[in-house]
């Protein structure tokens, strides 16, 4: 199958850019960034606050399966619907600085979109440790089930 | 972690990538790479020497000669080192296309 979602991170740039393509109007697409409790279905998140507008905000927390809860916020620059969405993102109570965020949506035809996204980190160091946070984890998650196998076998 | 960022920060310096592109299409020795630049020999060696210890390029002896060559295994590793932060993001976006599916079919109704 095709990788409809590509990542572009440059060597030695602070920024990264994601781009998908959607088997969905651009309308749905956006519908799906501008409706709460949309929101709250596919990034598997609790929608607290989330003002689409210019000068809006947004508040996340999401709980893992390990019953933590991790906490989201950013500050919405602009918001232009079925175009742009301008804003910044943090994660609460973790080492990494906040980061700005552009999100532009295009239509390809009738029933397919785009979505760019263009990622900016505050150092290029912080960048490449965003970039390797899915690899640690991925990596901790084998750690965790290794012992969880040891732990039974004990 | 730290050898991973090692290797990335290898492959951010000009330098260093000139090299990996030079040795990328036939296996040199460290004379013939170095004539490629005009800054000095042992500045050469200095990053060849980072790039091997990167085992971004491997030494191979042929009689008195030692020529440098890539070591794909090591590429691989680099360009798969991305993968997990693009299955994270791919992830999302079909949970984000399937919700957004169902949402349309029942609001046609």
């Amino acid at each position: 199958m095709e990788r409809k979602t590509k990542v572009h991170a440059e060597d030695g740039k602070q920024e990264i850019l994601i781009t998908r393509e959607f088997d969905l109007p651009l309308k749905m697409l956006f519908k799906a960034y501008q409706e709460p409790e949309i929101v709250e279905q596919w990034m598997g998140t609790k929608v607290v606050k989330l003002e689409n507008k210019n000068h809006g905000s947004y508040h996340f927390v999401t709980t893992d399966p390990a019953g933590n809860e991790h906490v989201f916020h950013g500050t919405v620059h602009e918001f232009l619907p079925d175009q742009k969405i301008i804003r910044t993102f943090e994660m609460e109570n973790t080492p990494f600085p906040v980061q700005l965020e552009f999100l532009e949506f295009e239509k390809l035809s009738e029933t397919t979109s785009k979505l760019n996204m263009q990622i900016i980190y505050r150092s290029v160091a912080d960048r490449d440790e965003m970039l390797k946070l899915p690899f640690a984890q991925g990596i901790n998650m084998a750690h965790n089930r290794l012992e969880e196998i040891l732990t039974d076998l004990k | 972690m730290n050898l991973r960022r090692d290797v990335f920060q290898a492959i951010a310096d000009p330098t260093r990538r000139t090299i990996l592109l030079l040795v990328a299409a036939q296996s040199m020795t460290a004379g013939a790479i170095a004539a490629n630049f005009e800054t000095s020999r042992p500045t050469v060696s200095k990053h060849l020497q980072i790039l091997t210890e990167c085992e971004l390029l491997e030494q191979q002896q042929d009689g008195r000669k030692i020529y440098y060559h890539l070591n794909p295994q090591k590429f691989k590793e680099i360009a798969d080192f991305i993968e997990p932060f693009r299955k994270f993001w791919d992830d999302r976006f079909n949970k984000l296309e399937s919700v957004m599916k169902n949402y349309s079919s029942e609001n046609d109704q």
